[in-house]
């Protein structure tokens, strides 16, 4: 599904990636974990196109394509979807006007028909509920005003609507109390299926208690330093990132 | 409203949608009066109109004043000097009878009227939209009249009304905007040349919105109508315009003015959708848009309401505006101008407040793109005996690169202690993670830039009536299209 070699990512000039390599299959639920400053959140941007995130060397083939040669809707579009860990705000906008919208353009996009408002009503409705999204909360401006919970479960909404066949989930645990990183974390899980990947950043372990990984990555300095499976998660909530990044030094 | 109705009006301003498409010149006979302004002009075009005596009298008391006024250089916008003995002040089709059926009409101009999306030969048939199209000078086809006579409605070209209701037009002509007003109006008042004029009777609701297209064809030539709407006690009418002219280089000067009464208990809707032709990408071209439009709440509790979409024009110096005489009465102005390219635009309101209890509501809108300039300028102004007047404003601005320029310059004036004045004022920019958000979801770029545009224009879209703000919004995306890089 998704193959990253040698990946060089600069930022302002600034090269934050330094060759990782990563690869994951269809079916696969990763991990990447690492201390603040140790390039995450660069990755995931790099992977959904954000601009001024310059690859400077390696590749990234989604599906066997370029990656990095598509621009970013073209991405949506084929299946790669980002939860952002700031979900912004879009004053006016009716989230389902919203949800409508980023649906059809990327139906458009593969050259599937527009569903009409009634289509995407019934669609969202079936998915909403499960995730404890009111249809008040899809009526209000997109994401203004929402808590934490509200807006990552809203993103969660998104990842289900969309079908995406790479969800990655940047740091979704953030600003959220435990009874809502339970209820994302369930319909994340209820995603896990063996036609998707999901890469699952996050600083703590925490959230892989919820979402079980395959197989955790360290990543540290733009590199992926030390990779296992969810037991590394522990450890490294025993012993601390200094431990292990030390050791791979 | 009819659907059928909405569908119609929908249908001219989807029409809008592809860039500019009215880039089109239909070639028709015109007939023109000689270059330039002098008295003559004026007897030329009364005397072409079959205009009574009273009306040229009136058109010459203007024109005398006009020729002592000095143009205003006050607003926020720059253009070459206007040479207004360098234009033609009146043309028309030269094939044009007066009064006739739409069978009558030159086909010629039946399809300029249909790339323009309003198919007079369908709205008879189907639609409950009544048009009276001005083309240049003269109204070609006013449809509906019979539906609207037996509401007693009157709505018809304005060169018909002189004629046929001089009581009515006498009593209310120049009453909201004086002869002696500004530079632009007094200008008008000299060489309209056709225009709206609209009677609403006591306690009647008009049973259909009434709209108008307006649209500039020949070149050099000024186009300059005059509307008058009165709306009598306990009545109610809505009334959209729409407006648009083709590419040319060179400049072209519109200064029309409107009028709008409202008497007792009555509410007039004026709601405006204008994409006059802005200019090239270069700034080349275009239409300097000087309007003056007031209305006067003269009566107790009346209420008028201006709600206008500004998309197009090189220049747009624009000020809808309320004077709240009767007391309770209500003024609003609801307002999106978008500003791309080269385009300048100065426009706001003016609400003053006379009567006790009057309130006023202003929701400006103002999206500057390019190197476009976009200024609000708006006063409140409540006068000694207003008593318990309320205004409230609110001036957001958005902007679309960092080349372009917002400007908002309100004028309060109270005399009234008891005077309620909000003010409330934005200036954000389309930030960089929101279109990322949008693109990550799959809107591609020029879409997400007008949901987010649309967004922040929301509470003005939502004055349209309804359909008509589904493709208002569409023009809102289009005028912007390509504004980031």
């Amino acid at each position: 599904m998704l193959e990253i070699k040698n990946l060089h990512v600069a930022v302002d000039g600034k090269e934050i990636l330094k060759g990782l390599t990563l690869s994951i299959g269809a079916g696969e639920v990763h991990a990447i974990m690492g201390p603040n400053g140790s390039g995450k959140s660069t990755l995931s941007y790099t992977l959904a196109g954000r601009a001024g995130y310059d690859i400077t060397d390696g590749s990234i083939l989604y599906k066997g394509e370029d990656l990095a040669a598509m621009p970013p809707e073209e991405r949506a579009a084929k299946g790669v979807f980002l939860a952002m860990q700031y979900p912004v705000e879009i004053p006016g906008v009716t989230t389902m006007t919203f949800l409508k919208t980023a649906l059809n353009s990327q139906r458009r996009a593969r050259g599937q028909s527009d569903l009409d408002a009634v289509g995407v009503l019934k669609l969202v409705r079936a998915k909403a509920k499960a995730l404890n999204v009111s249809e008040e909360m899809l009526k209000r401006a997109l994401n203004v005003g929402f808590s934490g919970g509200e807006k990552k479960r809203l993103e969660t909404l998104q990842m289900a609507l969309f079908e995406p066949s790479l969800a990655i989930l940047d740091e979704t645990d953030s600003g959220l109390d435990i009874d809502a990183l339970r209820l994302v974390a369930e319909g994340v899980n209820a995603l896990r299926d063996p036609a998707r990947a999901m890469l699952v950043i996050t600083h703590y372990q925490r959230l892989l208690d919820y979402i079980v990984p395959d197989r955790i990555h360290v990543l540290a300095k733009g590199r992926i330093v030390a990779e296992g499976g969810k037991e590394l998660a522990l450890e490294l909530e025993a012993k601390g990132y200094e431990h292990i990044v030390g050791q791979a030094a | 409203m009819s659907s059928a109705a909405q569908k119609e009006t929908r249908k001219a301003v989807a029409e809008l949608g592809d860039k500019y498409k009215y880039g089109f010149v239909t070639d028709i006979e015109m007939e023109r009066a000689p270059k330039g302004l002098s008295e003559d002009t004026v007897r030329y075009i009364s005397a072409k109109k079959g205009e009574p005596e009273w009306m040229l009298e009136w058109r010459l008391a203007a024109f005398r004043r006009w020729v002592q006024m000095k143009e205003p250089d006050w607003a926020r916008v720059h253009y070459p000097k206007i040479d207004y003995q360098n234009a033609y002040y009146y043309a028309a089709p030269k094939s044009t009878p007066l009064k006739q059926s739409l069978d009558e009409v030159d086909p010629k101009l039946l399809e300029t009227y249909n790339k323009l999306g309003i198919p007079l030969h369908e709205q008879m048939a189907l639609a409950g939209v009544a048009v009276d199209a001005v083309f240049d000078s003269v109204s070609v086809a006013t449809t509906f009249k019979e539906k609207l006579n037996q509401a007693g409605v009157i709505f018809c070209p304005i060169s018909e009304a002189i004629r046929d209701y001089p009581d009515l037009v006498k009593k209310y002509l120049g009453t909201v905007v004086p002869v002696t007003d500004n530079f632009f109006a007094t200008l008008n008042s000299a060489v309209f040349s056709d225009g709206t004029f609209v009677y609403v009777p006591k306690g009647v609701r008009c049973p259909m919105e009434l709209s108008t297209y307006f649209r500039i064809n020949a070149s050099e030539t000024g186009q300059f109508e005059r509307t008058l709407i009165v709306a009598d006690e306990g009545s109610y009418v809505s009334y959209l315009e729409g407006c648009t002219a083709p590419k040319r280089d060179e400049n072209q000067l519109h200064a029309a003015v409107v009028e709008l009464v409202a008497l007792d208990d009555a509410e007039i809707k004026y709601s405006t959708v204008q994409n006059w032709y802005p200019g090239d990408e270069d700034g080349k071209g275009g239409i300097y848009n000087f309007v003056t439009k007031r209305g006067d709440c003269r009566g107790r509790k009346s209420k008028i309401s201006w709600t206008q979409v500004e998309t197009g024009s090189a220049i747009t110096w624009k000020y809808p505006s309320c004077i709240l005489r009767g007391d309770d009465s209500v003024g609003e102005f609801y307002s999106i101008a978008i500003a791309n390219h080269f385009q300048q635009a100065d426009t706001g309101t003016k609400m003053i407040h006379l009567g006790r209890n009057t309130k006023s509501r202003i929701i400006s809108k103002g999206i500057s793109a390019g190197k476009a300039q976009n200024t609000y300028r708006g006063l409140v102004s409540v006068y000694g005996k207003a008593q318990n007047a309320r205004n409230y404003t609110q001036c957001d601005s958005l902007l679309i690169g960092g080349e372009c320029g917002a400007h908002t310059v309100p004028y309060i004036e109270s005399r009234n202690p008891s005077a309620r004045i909000e003010h409330e004022a934005t200036t954000s920019k389309i930030a960089e993670d929101q279109l990322f958000y949008c693109l990550q979801r799959g809107i591609p770029q020029d879409e997400a830039v007008s949901l987010i545009v649309n967004g922040f224009c929301k509470e003005v879209l939502q004055q349209l009536p309804m359909e008509f703000a589904v493709e208002a919004q569409k023009l809102v995306g289009i005028s912007l299209e390509g504004s980031v890089g």
